[in-house]
């Protein structure tokens, strides 16, 4: 069940099945004296419409991961690829929504909604030629599946944080991307409000089917949304671990004490533990920066 | 309605406190003897103010064109500065410390080389306006730009928007509090900045009127000088605030939240 770990790959590499590869990607931040190691080479491939949760100790990569992903970072060695191209040059539509909500706090909710609107094309060309009217209407029916319906004119200051978290993910979903790419969404929110929105995200993924990547701390969390969860070591990070989630959708609350998922839960942890104990912070240079 | 009275009652008390100096002010002088070659009453400058505003009128002209020429010139080169430097780290890391210890230095020593280069008259008042406004506008509307969420970028960024984009749709509009509150301490010195000019070197200008009315020991004539100048100032900080209350009330929500 583990995926394959240091392996070197040639420098090119060709034929790429999967909707989205690592192939021995590794990232070191810094130079010479400072350099740090965040993520050792990692291979995975998430298939296209899967839902892969990331989890692991804090400080061990998973955003980093993300962020390569997303086109924000080029690995230091090996390759990355999303449909079929190297990173950099994908045509794909890409979402990304962080813990903090950060909507701009001069616009309304249904404006901060269509920001994507006026930036990735073919919206962009459409937003010009002044189809406000059908975007208002596109605003208005993703809102509304989040639960967010009649709220477009409020301002991000008069919603709570479970609210602006759904608006978050309405931007991130508005302008019907191909990949999403969730960094703990959720991870400040209470229990209820997380439960709420974890059901809410199901049903999206459900109704549109599009791949997502999240990472969480929240281990039920993962096995709540997820199709397949990577657990990682602590820095620099490796996959440790990689199962499937083989519980029936759609999923409930209700689901999460029975006996499979707790089990799973359970095992998720222990490897956690372990990860953060054996290789983890302690070990490496006492009175250095921690993460 | 609570609002309403609100206002009333912190502007009325802002209302009788500038009375209450003015009226201490002339009770002083009258009781201490106090002659008017020293400070005059506030009804005499009132009086001097009358007597010689057709004198003062064009004086006061210049020293609003000036301020407000310098002071525009000096926001559009700090605007575009700012967001220069806000924009890229490199540039932000380099040239703030160089900003922090250029706006140290006093500007209005400048003066004599302003006036060495073009002569003394209206062109110093100009250069000295806009170069002491520049200065906070830059580190200002530099902050608000530098100080975008990272998370932020990043999602600009995953949309693969340009750097306009960025900029047009998140930075900009985001340092626009902090540009409207470098703006009003930017045209309060303008007309620091324009005044000392035409004191140093004009033969126009309510600060060259000012000399002129103290080499001449027209005491109240001086001290009507000094109210023209604080009445352009209050005037047009009234304009800014203004202007800002409509543009950034957004970053003010605590007060307009009571009328929401
Ligand atoms: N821009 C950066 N410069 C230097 N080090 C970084 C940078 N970003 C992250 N790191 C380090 O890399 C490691 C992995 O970071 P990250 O991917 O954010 O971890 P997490 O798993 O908590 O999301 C951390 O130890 C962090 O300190
Ligand atoms: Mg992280």
């Amino acid at each position: 069940m583990n995926v394959s770990l240091t392996t070197i790959e040639p420098a090119t590499a060709i034929r790429v099945p999967a909707f989205i590869e690592f192939q021995g990607a590794s990232i070191t931040y810094g130079r010479g004296e400072k350099a740090v190691q965040a993520l050792a080479p990692t291979s995975l491939k998430v298939a296209e419409g899967e839902f892969v949760a990331l989890v692991g100790p804090s400080g061990c990569g998973k955003s980093t991961i993300l962020k390569m992903v997303g086109e924000l970072l080029k690995p230091s060695t090996g390759h990355v690829f999303v449909a079929g191209r190297e990173i950099g040059a994908t045509p794909i539509r890409i979402g990304m929504a962080y813990q903090n909500p950060t909507l701009l706090p001069w616009l309304n909710i249904r404006d901060n909604v269509m920001l994507p609107l006026k930036i990735v094309p073919p919206f962009r060309q459409g937003y010009r030629a002044k189809r406000k009217t059908e975007y208002r209407d596109r605003v208005e029916t993703l809102l509304d599946q989040v639960g967010l319906g009649g709220f477009g004119d409020k301002y991000p200051w008069q919603l709570s944080g479970g609210m602006m978290q759904r608006a978050n993910l309405c931007r991130a979903l508005i302008h019907d991307p191909d990949l999403l790419l969730l960094d703990e969404p959720f991870g400040a929110l209470d229990q209820f409000t997380r439960e709420e929105l974890w059901a809410i995200m199901q049903d999206l993924w459900l109704s549109k089917k599009l791949t997502v990547l999240l990472v969480t701390h929240d281990l039920k969390e993962a096995a709540y949304l997820a199709d397949r969860i990577c657990v990682m070591s602590a820095r620099p990070g490796r996959i440790l671990d990689d199962s499937p989630v083989e519980i029936a959708r759609p999923r409930t609350i209700d689901m999460t004490f029975e006996p499979d998922f707790v089990a799973l839960n359970q095992r998720l942890r222990a490897m956690i533990v372990g990860a953060r104990g054996g290789t983890g912070i302690v070990s490496h240079a006492p009175g250095g920066p921690r993460s | 309605m609570e609002r309403i009275g609100e206002i009333i009652r912190e502007k009325g008390a802002s209302t009788a406190l500038i009375i209450g100096v003015f009226v201490f002010w002339e009770l002083f002088c009258l009781m201490a003897g106090i002659s008017d070659i020293l400070l005059p009453r506030p009804t005499q400058i009132i009086a001097a103010l009358i007597q010689y505003w057709p004198a003062i009128w064009p004086h006061t002209w210049q020293t609003l064109y000036t301020t407000l020429i310098g002071f525009s010139i000096g926001v559009v080169i700090g605007l575009l500065l700012g967001i220069l430097i806000g924009s890229s780290k490199l540039a932000y890391d380099t040239a703030y410390p160089l900003l922090v210890g250029f706006s140290s230095i006093p500007k209005v020593a400048v003066v004599p080389i302003f006036v060495l280069w073009y002569g003394a008259g209206t062109v110093p008042a100009i250069l000295t306006a806009m170069i002491i406004c520049i200065f906070p506008i830059v580190v200002n509307v530099a902050t608000g730009i530098a100080t975008v969420e990272p998370e932020l970028e990043d999602v600009m960024k995953t949309l693969k928007a340009s750097k306009w984009d960025i900029l047009w749709n998140v930075s900009l509009p985001r340092a626009m509090p902090y540009f409207f509150a470098a703006l009003k301490v930017a045209i309060t010195l303008a007309f620091v900045g324009s005044v000392v000019a035409e004191t140093v070197a004009s033969n126009r200008g309510i600060g060259n009127m000012m000399m002129i009315a103290s080499s001449s020991f027209n005491v109240p004539l001086v001290f009507a000088g000094l109210f023209v100048l604080a009445g352009l100032g209050v005037a047009l900080y009234v304009l800014f605030s203004l202007i800002e209350q409509r543009v950034t009330g957004w970053a003010h929500r605590k007060t307009d939240l009571a009328s929401a």
